[in-house]
């Protein structure tokens, strides 16, 4: 691999297969790069293995019982699966957004700043700068600029969602996965969070698991189909919705069965 | 994608319905349409001035397919937002539908040339050249819609490659015309009228072939419009 295409993939995924009790191979050998600012995003039907494999990303799926991997992420030099790899270092580089927004039980404010308080951001004249930098990357400055002191959940859904993204960003990873993000908002919340994936891709990486298929196909750049813990097809996402490859990722995304 | 997989079963059922039923009216619209150029041929050539009247007729028909089946289109996309083959398919059916409709209009256009040539009575020699253009460009219309109903790329394939057959009739039959127009002076009008039938064969090979390209875009995802016979074949192999 050249230097220049080495700089235009943020990760890369080789030969990974996960298994847990339960399920001998959630995951089977999967390999692909997932290229530097843009948004992929990770389409299957239910157990197809889109949420393992994005949870081997910043090693969620630790917390599994009888977990085993094998293969490698690489996140530029460092293997993500290694067992010397600092979790908590990591999971400051690969940010995480789940279905439902999960704010802390504090104001919104400390939502944003708690993180930094934590990765060693000591002013608080910082800390207020950095939160409103975060707030305003998640488009959500002008809505909570002078609610800051109240509590989080006090905020609506799809401003919550918001608020969880300005506390991941706010670290300013490399990588944000998405896992289902816009499952439990409305249809405006669900806009105003796709414009925002597209305002982020312009710094990060986004990866988001849909099952939404005309989301994937609104918000990503690339898409990748799994199926049974496969990964069939990879690819521009343009080409995947209008002439997949493969008779599996056509039959998918057109809702065919047969 | 070469299999057929629009032909495939659809969770949603009636999604699949709202689908054949666009396919079913293309191919009622391409029924009519052949019918058309082939009863204006038949009024052209037994200067049969009541056949031709009802291919002018048929022509409201054909008008109303493209409108109802317009229709159908934009509401598949605005409801169902089809992908992959479907989509495809909704854009392919678009566009052929406008080829049909004009195809139409040239057959209706030829009807009003028969009528007027059906006073004067047949000219057996200007008859044959038309003859053998007309054939060439309905064989093209009838292989074209074939190729739709059953998603055959080889046969696309032909059809467009055929055009270049079709265009050099054409240009044979204009010149003989020419040269009889020249030697004739007194049938000049009658000429002009069939240098304008046979200008819309040429034309309606041209749309079959359009036709043929979208049934190749429909079944491989490829366009191939705008391209020379080996590019085409190039892309295809």
């Amino acid at each position: 691999m050249d230097q220049q295409s080495k700089n235009d993939i943020a990760l890369s995924i080789r030969d990974l297969s996960l298994s847990y009790q339960g399920n001998p191979s959630a995951l089977k050998s999967i390999s692909v790069d997932i290229p530097r600012h843009s948004v992929t995003a990770i389409i299957g039907a239910s157990g197809c293995g889109k949420s393992s494999l994005l949870r081997c990303l910043n090693r969620m799926n630790d917390l599994i019982d009888g977990v085993q991997y094998s293969g490698e992420v690489l996140l530029e030099e460092m293997n993500v699966l290694s067992a010397e790899t600092n979790v908590t270092a990591l999971r400051r580089r690969v940010g995480m957004v789940f279905q439902r927004p999960n704010p802390f039980p504090k104001s919104v404010f400390d939502n944003v700043a708690y993180g930094l308080k934590l990765s060693g951001v000591k002013s608080q004249r910082h800390r207020e700068e950095l939160v409103e930098k975060a707030l305003r990357s998640a488009a959500l400055w002008d809505e909570v600029q002078y609610r800051l002191d109240e509590s989080a959940l006090q905020l609506s859904q799809g401003q919550q969602q918001r608020l969880v993204i300005a506390r991941a960003i706010a670290l300013e990873p490399d990588i944000l996965l998405l896992d289902e993000p816009a499952s439990s908002l409305d249809p405006i919340s669900t806009l105003r969070l796709e414009e925002l994936i597209y305002e982020l891709k312009q710094t990060l990486t986004i990866i988001i698991v849909t099952h939404n298929m005309q989301q994937a196909a609104r918000v990503s750049d690339f898409t990748a189909f799994m199926n049974q813990g496969h990964l069939v097809e990879f690819g521009p996402t343009d080409t995947i919705f209008t002439r997949p490859s493969m008779r599996e990722t056509e039959d998918y995304i057109t809702g065919r069965y047969g | 994608m070469t299999d057929q997989s629009h032909q495939r079963i659809h969770i949603s059922a009636q999604f699949s319905r709202e689908l054949e039923g666009v396919r079913d009216d293309v191919l009622t619209m391409g029924g009519t349409v052949e019918s058309q150029i082939t009863k204006a041929l038949d009024a052209l050539l037994d200067g049969n001035s009541e056949l031709a009247e009802q291919v002018i007729a048929l022509d409201s028909n054909v008008n109303e397919l493209e409108r109802s089946i317009s229709d159908q289109c934009m509401r598949i996309l605005a409801l169902r937002q089809p992908a992959a083959g479907d989509l495809r398919l909704v854009l392919a059916v678009i566009k052929v539908t406008t080829d049909l409709e004009r195809i139409g209009d040239e057959a209706a256009k030829m009807g009003r040339q028969a009528v007027l040539l059906s006073e004067i009575g047949v000219q057996e020699k200007i008859a044959a050249q038309v003859r053998d253009v007309a054939v060439r460009s309905i064989t093209m219309v009838k292989n074209a819609l074939d190729s739709f109903a059953r998603l055959e790329v080889g046969d696309a394939l032909s059809v467009i490659l055929s055009d270049d057959d079709t265009d050099e009739a054409y240009a044979n039959a204009r010149e003989w015309l020419l040269l009889f127009a020249e030697e004739n002076p007194a049938s000049l009008r009658v000429a002009m009228s069939y240098l304008w039938i046979l200008k819309g064969l040429e034309r309606i090979g041209d749309h079959a072939a359009n036709i043929a390209e979208q049934v190749i875009f429909l079944t491989e995802g490829v366009d191939v419009r705008h391209l020379d016979s080996q590019n085409t074949r190039d892309l295809l192999s």
